[in-house]
């Protein structure tokens, strides 16, 4: 394959690992915790969109809803009553916490869909565009275009609109968010649901890509993704798509021109010599505070 | 207007308030006047909701607000400039006084930001400049620009003089006296007692988490003990 085919692929799976980051670093934003649960959800929205589409023949459009109906109902429900009990506790509570409710996503999971790999039919009708010798596959650009669109209109409500605005404010400071008349927890709320939302489309999309599904789909694509939002700056908006997409071409280039057994070390070693020259990331936040 | 009763708080095991009760009538001044540490900032933060009183109540307006959530009082008429500002510094000043329109109607935001700028010119020119940019001085008026955002009928300031040039001190005691004199009650906390009990109606001063005195400004800043303590003999 040409290099602009991998290229191509590269950022197909940037994307969707950027997707996936801006779900981590929102949460990390506004609660200032690592929500390890978030890949697991992504799983989730893939096994809702398999039931529909597949088990029940129904179209995919309906089955990628229904997993962000779920999806973001789920993230609302694991914030409510998994860590807003924690909100005053230590960050290692909150921590172990989150890999529990990862390990409850999962195991539940096994207990209701089974342990075996499912096929997962994509989501996006078979079709490729040829320009001369190029073929890019209908999936790959539906990926990039859907991720592309969720960036920007995610970019925009977070800029523009007021509940985003107050989301910047929650991030900032609580205690002077709360004084504006702002409801910090329904806040944190709403950023759980716009993360899971983009988690379940994320979902639907890798699952499309893998062709398959089980129920620790979710985990690796979750590390990776979290790697991105380090890598970009975790907390940084820019910096988790960014991020997304370096690794996704990363990891692409380095599978096809290194080694596929070595590519994850790569891609995790490349983080480590990013953290240590840039310890925040690319887009980390210094804050200059004048006083 | 406000009323605290008997109020106590703590941090963990620390018994921050004893048995705190003051009273805020409509249209006055009223000063909270002590040194670091002795419960000023705290008091301000249990009236806001900030922090929960174990005992007594709290009633604003002849509303009991003890147990209401901070973020319910702005559309009540109480607004709280906290101790260092806490503006936004990562947002635009314009921003930081959206942020404080929150509760406000979308109609009325325009004019009162109008309003806020009129009053703070210099805000004006800044209102597309990052806050974290602006100077102490500036970071300070934002603060008080966008706590009247939600005109407020109630304004608690929480030092609004602290690292401030006296020349600015000066400036933002004549913005309290304006804002007090189109009519918002004002509770204000300061270090700086002696500008402090010049502006109050009334005044009172806290010591180790209790009161120890109060009388009106001009009693308290006559009186030998407050000489003594805040006012440098």
């Amino acid at each position: 394959m040409s290099l602009i085919t991998q290229l191509i692929d590269g950022l197909s799976l940037g994307s969707v690992y950027a997707v996936i980051a801006l779900g981590y670093t929102m949460v990390y934003g506004i609660a200032k915790m690592l929500n390890f649960a978030h890949g697991d959800v992504i799983m989730v929205g893939g096994y809702i969109c398999y039931e529909i589409m597949v088990s029940a023949g129904m179209p995919s459009i309906l089955g990628i809803l229904a997993a962000m109906v779920v999806c973001t109902v789920l993230g609302i429900t694991i914030e409510r009553f998994a860590y807003k009990p924690l909100r005053k506790a230590g960050s290692l509570a909150v921590l172990i916490t989150a890999i529990g409710v990862s390990y409850f996503l999962q195991n539940a999971a096994m207990l209701i869909f089974g342990s075996e790999t499912k096929t997962f039919t994509s989501v996006v009708p078979s079709f490729a565009l040829a320009i001369k010798d190029l073929s890019i596959s209908g999936l790959t650009l539906v990926t990039i275009v859907v991720s592309v669109v969720i960036m920007i209109a995610l970019t925009l409500f977070i800029k523009k609109s007021k509940i985003g605005k107050a989301m910047r404010a929650v991030s900032e400071d609580k205690d002077a968010a709360e004084l504006m008349g702002i409801n910090v927890n329904s806040t944190i709320s709403v950023t759980f649901a716009i993360g899971s939302a983009l988690a379940a489309i994320a979902g639907v999309l890798l699952c499309s890509t893998s062709k398959g599904i089980m129920p620790t789909t979710g985990s690796m694509p979750g590390i990776k993704a979290f790697t991105a939002a380090v890598f970009g700056g975790i907390g940084s908006i820019p910096g988790a798509m960014v991020g997304g997409l370096l690794l996704g071409v990363i990891e692409t280039l380095s599978k096809a021109y290194i080694s596929y057994e070595l590519t994850d070390a790569i891609v995790f070693a490349i983080l480590i010599v990013v953290l240590l020259v840039r310890p925040t990331g690319l887009f980390g936040k210094k804050i200059n505070e004048k006083v | 207007m406000l009323k605290v009763e008997n109020a106590n708080v703590y941090y963990g095991k620390i018994h921050a308030l004893k048995d705190i009760s003051l009273e805020v009538n409509e249209g006055e001044i009223v000063a909270l006047i002590g040194a670091n540490g002795a419960g000023k900032s705290t008091t301000l933060k249990t009236i806001s909701g900030l922090l929960r009183s174990k005992t007594g109540s709290i009633v604003l307006f002849d509303e009991n607000i003890s147990h209401t959530e901070a973020h319910k009082l702005v559309s009540k008429g109480m607004a709280h400039v906290p101790e260092g500002r806490r503006i936004f510094l990562q947002m635009t000043v314009l921003e930081n006084l959206q942020m404080g329109a929150y509760t406000t109607k979308a109609s009325e935001v325009d004019a009162l930001i109008e309003d806020v700028f009129e009053r703070f010119p210099r805000l004006k020119h800044r209102k597309n400049q990052i806050a974290g940019t602006l100077s102490g001085g500036e970071q300070q008026m934002l603060a008080m620009g966008r706590a009247l955002m939600s005109k407020p009928k109630l304004l608690m300031l929480d030092e609004p003089s602290m690292g401030l040039a006296p020349i600015l001190v000066k400036q933002i005691f004549d913005i309290i006296k304006e804002l007090h004199a189109a009519g918002t009650t004002i509770l204000l906390v300061e270090q700086n007692a002696e500008m402090a009990l010049k502006v109050a109606d009334r005044a009172y001063v806290l010591e180790s988490g209790r009161i120890v005195l109060s009388g009106t400004g001009k009693e308290l800043a006559q009186s030998d003990a407050i000489k003594k303590a805040y006012l440098g003999g």
